[in-house]
């Protein structure tokens, strides 16, 4: 149906805006133009941003309520497009992960392309018990591996929804951290054994 | 200004002088430990409101005969009529006539210090914000202008149909999901009683909580102590949404703050403050 970063097919395009009333999608299409005019790009943040994709373009127009049938065929093609690792371990360094964990650099303007990125998984959960400074907007992931157990599907859920979390959930608020590249696949990986690994802190 | 004389003296006082007065708990109630933190330091700061400084150097600005037309700037109409300073802070962003749009107050300032005082808006675009160096001119006059409506009641006019217009592209474009990782203002700003660390974030589509968009703005900012106004918010949130940059007092910032100072209509601004 869609490349993953591909436009929207027509049809579906098409439906989706003969579903709203008119004057919606008037200003809503006056917004994009208005935003494409006015930003520039700046170091890593290019104007390709600007542009939505297939999932941004179809959470924008049902505010995050996509129909139903929508919503999981985009997810089904989500997944598809996930790169799970070719050694089939999905378990790194939870030591690591605790320190992508804790950064929030990555992706903006003021970013270097070389510099590795962080997570910013602490800007909006609970995670490690000794680490009060957390955010609120996703759940707390504390305990995480304690709770659902060690096994491999719960390792496989977990790396593909810090890959895509919108394989599981298409207009999920958290980011895409492997399909847009914000995070390698190590970094996936030691993020992962955080929340998975008996001797993280998480699962103590 | 009132206090613009002694105020560095106080404000160092006032800095110096935290530690003490955070062993008391005369802050409002917050539930976590930095907030709480923060909340004890404003108070002591409020009393001597560094924002002051920079509304003094804006007042003289505005009066000034300036730039290549070696004009003030007390001709400037912010919506109440020419040099009609007064409460015309917190009727803005409101359409103009003379230009046949919606502008937003620092919009509206740099377009009078190009019509009238004959500066280049190019120019003034180039570094449009402050560092620990420079406080542009027109992030004072903003200062200015803002304080001149302390106390008074938010009311951004939406009668025009361009008013009404430029309200539903800002409502848009406040929750256009795009970017590196899908995040649009309502991301942060969509929901009741949520946090990033341990910053709360106000809830923007809630009247009673949209006015924490206006309120505290202009803004000294305590991280880097230097004072901004709302283009400078706007433009680091966009960087923080992964967003590229956005243009120095265009139309994206003006129906943005539009959608937000409508939202935050009808509560009492308190005038330039203090921000974290």
């Amino acid at each position: 149906m869609t490349a993953p970063n591909g436009s929207m097919p027509r049809a579906l395009a098409v439906a989706l805006m003969l579903a709203l009333p008119a004057h919606a999608a008037d200003y809503l299409a006056e917004a994009a133009a208005m935003i494409k005019r006015d930003f520039k790009p700046r170091g890593i943040a290019t104007m390709d941003r600007v542009v939505e994709d297939a999932v941004q373009a179809i959470c924008n127009r049902s505010r995050d309520n996509p129909p139903k049938e929508i919503g999981q065929r985009l997810e089904q093609d989500q997944l598809a497009a996930v790169r799970w690792p070719a050694d089939g371990k999905l378990l790194g360094d939870w030591r690591s992960g605790e320190r992508i964990a804790q950064s929030g650099r990555g992706m903006t303007w003021s970013d270097s392309a070389s510099a590795p990125g962080g997570g910013s998984c602490y800007n909006c959960h609970r995670i490690g018990p000794q680490e009060t400074s957390f955010g609120t907007l996703g759940p707390s992931l504390h305990q995480f591996g304690k709770i659902r157990g060690y096994g491999p599907d719960v390792q496989k859920y977990a790396y593909g929804k810090i890959y895509n979390a919108k394989a599981y959930n298409l207009c999920s608020q958290m980011p895409r951290f492997g399909h847009v590249g914000a995070l390698t696949e190590q970094q996936i990986k030691d993020l992962v054994a955080l929340l998975m690994d008996p001797d993280s802190p998480v699962n103590k | 200004m009132r206090r613009s004389a002694r105020l560095p003296a106080a404000f160092l006082a006032a800095a110096l002088s935290v530690p003490a007065a955070a062993q008391q708990p005369a802050a409002p109630v917050v539930n976590d430990p930095t907030t709480a933190e923060f909340e004890k330091f404003r108070a002591v700061l409020e009393a001597d409101n560094p924002a002051e400084l920079f509304e003094a150097k804006g007042a003289e600005l505005w009066k000034a005969k300036r730039g290549p037309k070696n004009a003030s700037l007390e001709r400037c109409d912010l919506g109440l009529g020419p040099g009609v300073v007064k409460g015309a802070y917190v009727r803005m962003p409101r359409y103009f006539a003379d230009v046949g749009h919606v502008m937003d107050a620092e919009r509206r300032i740099v377009h009078c210090m190009v019509t009238l005082q004959g500066f280049d808006a190019a120019e003034l675009a180039k570094r449009p914000f402050s560092s620990d160096t420079r406080t542009p001119d027109p992030v004072a006059l903003v200062t200015y202008v803002a304080g001149e409506s302390r106390g008074m009641k938010i009311a951004v006019p939406q009668q025009h149909p361009k008013e009404r217009e430029t309200y539903e592209i800002g409502r848009e474009i406040f929750f256009y999901r795009a970017g590196a990782y899908d995040f649009s203002c309502a991301s942060c700003h969509g929901e009741d009683g949520k946090r990033i660390r341990t910053q709360q974030l106000p809830n923007f589509t809630k009247p009673e909580q949209a006015v924490r968009s206006v309120q505290g703005w202009p803004g000294y900012r305590m991280t880097g102590g230097v004072m901004h106004t709302l283009q400078w918010r706007m433009w680091d949130c966009f960087r923080q949404q992964r967003f590229p940059e956005p243009g120095y007092v265009s139309d994206t910032v003006t129906a943005l703050l539009t959608y937000l100072s409508v939202n935050a209509s009808g509560h009492v601004y308190n005038g330039p403050g203090i921000k974290r």
